[in-house]
C-alpha cells in the first residue's frame, strides 16, 4: 500500500490520536457490525470489528428443534445465500444416515446454488458499488437480482428464504419450462455483465478506490483461514467445489479464477468471473439433468448416531457444518464454520495504513453478513 | 376532497391546516437506513429498481436526525436493544416506526429463545406491524400505505404529549 503522508506529516505536526465509534447503525457496515477505529487524522492505525449484534442462538435452536425444522434456521444464517446453507446442513444429516439422493434431486440442488451464487454475488456488486459511491451500479445490479428472485420464487414459492431442500431430495420439482426460463435468463445476464464491466470495471474512480487497497497476502490469508473469494483473491488456488467435490461438481470442468494482489479490485474481479462461470456451470446442469425422482428413500425413524462434518463452497467462501447425534432424532450439536466470521477478523490488516474511506471499501470487499458471522 | 375552489379567485384553495400539514408529513417519509438482519435485504429490495420506495416520496437516510420514520427490519438482540432505543431517541418529532417482519413484531421464528427481545416494541412504540418472514415488498408497501392513512388522522398537538 502506497505510505500515506498526511499534511501533518509533511508539516512535521503530530496530530492526536482518535477513538471512533462506526456503526452499529452505519450505512456501509452491511448490517449491524460495529467498527471500533483508532485514526490519526485520516488515517486509521487500528480496526478492530464488534460483532454479536445479530446473534440469534442459531445452533442452541438446531439442538432444540427436529433435524427438519432446523432447515429454515439455516437459511437464516446466511439469509444472501440460503440454498448452499441448507445444503451443508441436509449434506451432513445425509451422510450420518446414509441416505441415498436421486440424481435429479442432484441437479436441481447443483442448479439451485449455482443461481444461487449469482443472486448473491450481484447483491455483492450493487452495494459494493454503491459503498465506493456508484448508485447506478447499485440499481442495475437489483434489476437482474429481482429477475433471478422470480425465478427462485417460481420453483421454491419463497424470494429469499426458501426453505427449499429437504434431507433426501428437495420439496418439490421444478416447474415446467424451467429450462427454457433459466436459459433465457442467463443468455439476459450475459449481456448485463459486459454492461457492468462498461460501467464499473474500467472505471477510473473505481480503480483508484480498489487498487492496492485492503491488501491480503497469501500467507495472512491461509494463516487466518480465509476461503473463497477472498483467499483466491490473494492468489490461492482453493475453491471446495474443486478439492472436495459434492454434488456433481467432479463432473464438469471449470475455473476457479484467482488475483494476485489480494487487494479489493482482485476481489471484485474474481467474483465477476465467478458469476461467468457459474452461468457455464447452470448450463450445463441444465443439459444433464436427468428425469426421475427428486427425494431419495428416508427412514421414518431417525437415529443420528456419531459425528460428520461436511463442507461446501458457498458464494462467500467455505461453509460447514459439524454435526454429532446421540441416537436420538435430534442433533446432540451442531457447529457452523462461517467464513464472514473469519474474513471479519482479516479487516484489521486490511484497514491499518489506510485512510478512512478505504475502511469502508474493504468492508464492502469481504462481503460479509452478519447474520452468518454472529449465527 | 375537502377543498374549497373560490370562484372569484382562481388557483386559491382553502384547506384546514391540520390536512395540509399531514399531507406534507405523509408525502415524505424519509426513513431510516438500519438494516439489521434478513428482511433488511427485503427493505433494501423495495427501495431498488422494481418496487421503487421513491414513488411514495421515501428516501432512506443514513442519520436518525434527518429521518421521519424507522423501519425496524430484522431480530432484536439484547445487544442491539438499547441502541435500537438510543436511534429512535435520535430521531426528531414527528417520527413514527414500521415493525418489520416475525422477528421485529414478536421473535418471530427465535421467539422465547435465551438473547432475543421478543419484539421491538418492548424497546420503542410502533405504529405499523407488516408480519411475514420476511414479509414481501408488496407487504412492506402495504404497510407505509397504512401509515400514511394513519398520519392523516393525526392532529396537530404534539405527539409526544398525545402519547403521554
Ligand atoms: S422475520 Fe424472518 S426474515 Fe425477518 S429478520 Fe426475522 S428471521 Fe429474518
Amino acid at each position: 500500500m502506497a505510505e500515506i503522508a498526511t499534511r501533518d506529516e509533511q508539516l512535521g505536526v503530530r496530530s492526536e490520536e482518535l477513538f471512533v465509534n462506526m456503526g452499529p447503525q452505519h450505512p456501509s457496515t452491511h448490517g449491524v457490525l460495529r467498527v471500533l477505529t483508532r485514526l490519526d487524522g485520516e488515517k486509521v492505525l487500528e480496526a478492530e470489528a464488534d460483532i454479536g449484534y445479530l446473534h440469534r442462538c442459531f445452533e442452541k435452536i438446531a439442538e432444540k428443534r427436529k433435524l427438519f425444522q432446523v432447515i429454515p434456521y439455516t437459511d437464516r444464517t446466511d439469509y444472501l445465500a440460503a440454498i448452499t446453507n441448507e445444503l451443508v446442513f441436509v449434506m451432513a444429516v445425509e451422510k450420518l444416515l446414509e441416505i441415498e439422493v436421486p440424481p435429479r434431486a442432484q441437479y436441481i440442488r447443483f442448479i439451485m446454488s449455482e443461481l444461487q451464487r449469482i443472486a448473491s454475488h450481484l447483491l455483492w456488486f450493487g452495494t459494493f458499488a454503491m459503498d465506493l459511491g456508484a448508485t447506478t451500479a447499485f440499481l442495475y445490479a437489483w434489476r437482474e437480482r429481482e429477475r433471478l428472485l422470480d425465478i427462485f420464487e417460481a420453483v421454491t414459492g419463497a424470494r429469499m428464504l426458501y426453505n427449499y431442500l429437504r434431507i433426501g431430495g428437495v420439496r418439490n420439482d421444478v416447474f415446467d419450462g424451467f429450462e427454457a426460463t433459466v436459459e433465457k435468463y442467463l443468455r439476459d445476464f450475459e449481456k448485463r455483465l459486459k454492461e457492468y464491466h462498461d460501467l464499473v470495471t474500467g472505471n477510473r474512480i473505481f480503480e483508484v478506490r480498489t487498487q492496492g487497497v485492503g491488501v491480503v497476502t497469501a500467507e495472512e490469508a491461509i494463516a487466518y483461514g480465509a476461503s473463497g473469494p477472498v483467499l483466491r483473491a490473494s492468489g490461492v488456488k482453493y475453491d471446495v467445489r474443486k478439492a472436495d467435490p459434492y454434488l456433481v461438481y467432479d463432473k464438469y470442468d471449470f475455473e476457479v479464477p484467482t488475483g494476485q494482489n489480494g487487494d479489493c479490485y482482485d476481489r471484485y474481479i474474481v467474483r465477476m468471473k465467478e458469476m461467468e462461470e457459474s452461468v457455464k456451470l447452470v448450463r450445463h446442469g441444465l443439459a444433464d439433468m436427468p428425469a426421475g425422482d427428486v427425494m431419495g428413500k428416508v427412514p421414518r425413524r431417525i437415529k443420528l448416531e456419531g459425528d460428520t462434518y461436511a463442507r461446501i463452497e458457498s458464494p462467500r467462501g467455505e461453509v460447514a457444518c459439524y454435526l454429532v447425534g446421540d441416537g436420538s432424532d435430534q442433533a446432540y450439536r451442531l457447529s457452523w464454520r462461517s467464513p464472514c466470521f473469519v474474513h471479519l477478523q482479516l479487516l484489521n490488516i486490511m484497514a491499518r495504513g489506510g485512510l478512512v474511506a478505504d475502511l469502508i471499501a474493504s468492508i464492502g470487499s469481504i462481503d460479509i453478513v452478519m447474520g452468518e458471522v454472529d449465527r | 376532497m375537502g377543498l374549497i375552489d373560490h370562484e372569484e379567485l382562481p388557483g386559491i384553495v382553502t384547506v384546514p391546516l391540520r390536512r395540509l400539514v399531514n399531507w406534507s408529513r405523509k408525502s415524505s417519509l424519509w426513513y431510516l437506513l438500519f438494516g439489521i438482519a434478513c428482511c433488511a435485504i427485503e427493505m433494501m429490495a423495495t427501495g431498488a429498481s422494481r418496487y421503487d420506495f421513491d414513488r411514495f416520496g421515501m428516501i432512506f437516510r443514513a442519520s436518525p436526525r434527518q429521518s421521519d420514520l424507522m423501519i425496524v427490519p430484522g431480530t432484536i438482540n439484547e445487544k442491539i436493544a438499547d441502541r435500537v432505543k438510543v436511534l429512535y431517541d435520535q430521531m426528531a418529532e414527528p417520527r413514527w416506526v414500521i415493525a418489520m417482519g416475525g422477528c421485529a413484531i414478536n421473535g418471530g421464528p427465535y421467539h422465547g429463545e435465551y438473547n432475543i427481545v421478543d419484539g421491538v416494541d418492548r424497546v420503542i412504540p410502533v405504529d405499523v406491524y407488516v408480519p411475514g418472514c420476511p414479509p414481501r415488498p408488496e407487504a412492506l408497501m402495504h404497510g407505509v400505505l397504512l401509515l400514511q392513512e394513519k398520519i392523516a388522522r393525526e392532529g396537530l398537538e404534539s405527539r409526544a404529549a398525545a402519547r403521554a
